[in-house]
């Protein structure tokens, strides 16, 4: 058992735990995840690492309640324990000193990027980070973005916080205004990672993103993680998660995330007769 | 005396399609009796040759024809961890059986089904074991997956009186005895149940571990005290075909299919929470056994037609006999000399046929078998909307991308020699891994060799010092 030790609200359907998994609390790095199993029938499903306290042996969790198993984790509290947890999986991000990062993170994805923002921080990197939500409400590590970002530029979709528009709108005008961008880390919806792709693809700018397809075991076993990058097959659980956006076939990416989702609503929801719409 | 085997009681083929329940139900003790009488005793036991574990099987055939299935279990215990296993699932045809002496006039007699009687009369007795384990800690050693090979391998060890630690990335340990081979052939239960054995023995297992990520090799040996390591890490890396549509969604590889439906009991969702999802038509891709267990999973899953699509001839497939009649009973429907060229999809990314071409057997290749060539213009399409990869598997690098001064083949297999040892001093390496996809008793006979030869390393490390 992996104790939550604590629990957090971060904004509407996105909660924080921190767990106590001392092993994978001192080895992992930004940019690798793990994946978690909540019982004995549950499913496993695979998490970004948002934060890890080496000495007090915990890895914090940030996750949004879209389905079934991400829902019932929500309903954990603090003391209650997760049955597996296996990590840290995955490629740590290649971390140097670039220049200058631009780090974005769209909803969720901001949890991934934050350590990554800090690491290229801390690595000597000067750090613009470009974070946005649909709403102010749904905006979350705002405080901590800011604290290991050079600038932080906000936006929502409906400009209830900073400026009204996308990610990529900041991002573009940086570019027309000539500024030197060595490496930018985009992680959020598939969509957005796509559109900072071909925000950056013009003007050949290393563009790095991090990759959530479906995934069983982690190991490079099942094959089910597989994405074409750069028309190669790859296994995002062991070649990845990270990947040069310019290679990534997002489109074959997003088809094959649809893969359950009509299939659980309906199972789970008595054959769709309960139009509970979930 | 009779001349054939006595018949293994089944599940009627029109039933079990439908169902997960075991095909196999096992000989009664009478007819256990009746099959061990057939036993010769020889007095050079021809059939031992081909046991890669060294069971002396006449010794445990006779108790069972006297009756004595304590003794029975006990002496295939001795050489065999894991017997309710191999009794169901090893090839016996090509293995001891192949060498029985009954086997020159008639059938040879039943090993395996002898075998899997004496595990499981033990089991339904819940006996206990009592074996008496070496009062002395020898030494301590890791074992990296608990497949066959590291199972075997941490058994052994246990027994001489070492310290073992297994470490086993998934979240149950057995292998592909829990993930790939299906409930209806292997009951998961049975597998715990081996475990559970050798957890008594004193052996720990400590699962959602992944060498490599929570520890390398390295710091197993420099840092957590451990004098030898084996690695046992299996062929589970699966291998597709590279052939336009392979990304749509409704393509599985068999791996991915069958760890859905075995390790994460899909066949119960939504009771649990799992999915997997199978069209009214299912294209299983290879001949092997593999193939064989997913395209008879699919038709437990409700798949009305079954199609196995295989480019050579029914004399190729690698499938055990026996997994091939049952497959066919079943009614799954084989099309042979045909080869996919493209999975076709609607405009949703779903999968809604496959493209074949027929094949014809042409001049011997390098495997000895007659090369399939395609027949110019014979394209048509057979209309699925799910397909299984099982055209094989290869090593999983996570290891051995981790471990400095490990060698590895061009295929990406570790290099050992028989008895084990690898290029690197006190790491040691078997089963699949080393011999690319094999079978469970090739696996465990590579386990106990490996088991022999650390035994033998650490001992003289010790002495050395
Ligand atoms: C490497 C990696 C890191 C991730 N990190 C985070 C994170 O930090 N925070 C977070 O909120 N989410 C993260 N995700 C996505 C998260 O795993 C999914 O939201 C979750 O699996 C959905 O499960 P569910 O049962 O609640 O949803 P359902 O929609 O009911 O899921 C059904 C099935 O589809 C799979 N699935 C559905 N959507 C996704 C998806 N987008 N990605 C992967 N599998 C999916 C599930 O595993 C399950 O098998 C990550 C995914 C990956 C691959
Ligand atoms: C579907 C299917 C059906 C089969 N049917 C038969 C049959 O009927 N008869 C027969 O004899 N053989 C059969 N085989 C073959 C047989 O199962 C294998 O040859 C045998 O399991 C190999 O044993 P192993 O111990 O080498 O590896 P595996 O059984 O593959 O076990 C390896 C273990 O190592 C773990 N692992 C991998 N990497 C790591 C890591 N880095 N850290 C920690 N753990 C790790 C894996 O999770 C796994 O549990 C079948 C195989 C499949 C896939
Ligand atoms: S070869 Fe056959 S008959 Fe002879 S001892 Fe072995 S099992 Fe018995
Ligand atoms: S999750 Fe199974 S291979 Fe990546």
């Amino acid at each position: 058992m992996y104790e939550i030790v604590k629990k957090e609200v971060l904004s509407p359907g996105v909660l924080l735990f921190d767990v106590a998994a001392p092993l994978i609390a001192k080895k992992c790095q930004p940019g690798q995840f793990v994946i978690l199993r909540i019982d004995e029938d549950g499913e496993r499903i695979p998490l970004t690492i948002a934060d890890f306290d080496r000495e007090a042996g915990t890895i914090t969790l940030i996750f949004q309640e879209v389905g079934h198993t991400t829902r019932q984790l929500g309903t954990l509290n603090k003391g209650d324990g997760l049955l597996d947890l296996v990590g840290p999986l995955g490629k740590a991000t290649h971390i140097d000193k670039f220049g200058t990062v631009v780090c974005v993170g769209g909803g969720i994805g901001v949890a991934p990027v934050y350590p990554i923002a800090r690491a290229y921080k801390q690595a000597g990197n000067k750090v613009v980070s470009i974070i946005g939500a649909r709403n102010a409400d749904l905006l979350i590590l705002e405080k901590e973005m800011a604290a290991v970002s050079d600038e932080l530029i906000i936006t929502t979709d409906d400009g209830s916080k900073g400026r009204k528009g996308l990610v990529i709108h900041p991002l573009q005008e940086m570019i027309d205004a000539g500024e030197k961008i060595d490496v930018v880390m985009a992680i959020g919806p598939v969509i957005m990672m796509r559109s900072v792709a071909d925000v950056t693809r013009p003007y050949n700018i290393h563009t790095v993103v991090s990759l959530n397809p479906i995934m069983v075991d982690g190991t490079g076993m099942c094959g089910g993680c597989r994405v074409s990058v750069g028309e190669k097959n790859k296994f995002a659980c062991v070649d990845g998660p990270e990947f040069d956006a310019h290679q990534v076939d997002f489109n074959g990416l997003m088809a094959r995330q649809r893969m359950y989702h009509d299939h659980e609503k309906m199972e789970r929801c008595g054959g769709g007769s309960c139009k509970c719409n979930k | 005396m009779q001349q054939v085997k006595h018949k293994m009681p089944e599940q009627a083929a029109e039933e079990r399609r439908r169902n997960f329940n075991e095909v196999a139900l096992g000989y009664e003790a009478e007819t256990a009796r009746a099959e061990a009488a057939r036993c010769l005793q020889c007095k050079t036991a021809p059939c031992r040759q081909g046991c890669p574990v060294e069971v002396d099987i006449p010794k445990f055939i006779k108790h069972v024809k006297d009756g004595d299935f304590d003794a029975a279990i006990d002496e295939i215990k001795t050489k065999n961890n894991l017997p309710a296993v191999c009794g169901r699932v090893c090839p016996q045809e090509d293995q001891c059986e192949k060498f029985c002496i009954m086997g020159k006039k008639g059938e040879p007699v039943g090993i395996g089904r002898l075998e899997r009687f004496a595990a499981d009369c033990a089991m339904a007795k819940e006996r206990e074991e009592s074996a008496a384990l070496p009062a002395e800690v020898l030494g301590k050693v890791a074992v990296i997956g608990a497949g066959p090979a590291g199972l075997t391998t941490a058994g052994d060890l246990a027994r001489l009186g070492y310290k073992v630690t297994v470490f086993e990335a998934l979240h149950a340990p057995g292998g592909v005895l829990m993930y790939g081979i299906p409930e209806f052939r292997l009951p998961k239960a049975i597998v715990q149940r081996e475990i559970a054995a050798l957890r008594k023995l004193g052996v720990d297992i400590q699962v959602n571990a992944v060498i490599g990520k929570s520890y390398t090799i390295d710091e197993l040996l420099n840092e957590e005290g451990f004098d030898a390591v084996f690695i046992g890490t299996g062929a589970g890396l699966p291998h597709f075909m590279d052939i336009p549509g392979e990304n749509l969604n409704g393509v599985y590889s068999a791996n991915e299919f069958l760890t859905r439906v075995n390790l994460m009991k899909a066949y119960k969702f939504p009771q649990t929470g799992t999915p997997v999802r199978v069209g009214n038509r299912v294209a299983v891709i290879g001949a092997g056994n593999v193939a064989m267990d997913s395209a008879r999973t699919a038709l437990r899953l409700g798949a009305e037609k079954v199609y196995i699509v295989y480019r050579r001839s029914e004399d190729e497939m690698p499938a055990r006999h026996e997994e091939l009649e049952h497959a066919k009973e079943e009614g799954v429907e084989f099309r042979l000399l045909t080869a996919p060229v493209r999975v076709l999809g609607d405009d949703k990314g779903w999968v809604k046929g496959i493209e074949c071409i027929k094949m014809e057997l042409g001049e011997p290749d390098e495997s000895g078998r007659r090369k399939p060539v395609p027949v110019e213009g014979s394209n048509y399409v057979l209309e699925v909307e799910t397909v299984v990869m099982a055209i094989g598997q290869g090593p999983n690098p996570l290891v051995q991308d981790t471990t400095p001064g490990l060698a590895v083949n061009k295929r990406g297999n570790i290099v050992a020699d028989e008895a084990g040892a690898t290029s690197k001093a006190g790491v040691f390496a078997g089963g699949d891994i080393v011999t690319g996809a094999a079978t469970v008793i090739l696996a465990m006979g590579a386990g106990k060799k490996a088991a022999a030869k650390i035994h033998e390393y650490v001992q003289n490390k010790k002495a050395a010092r």
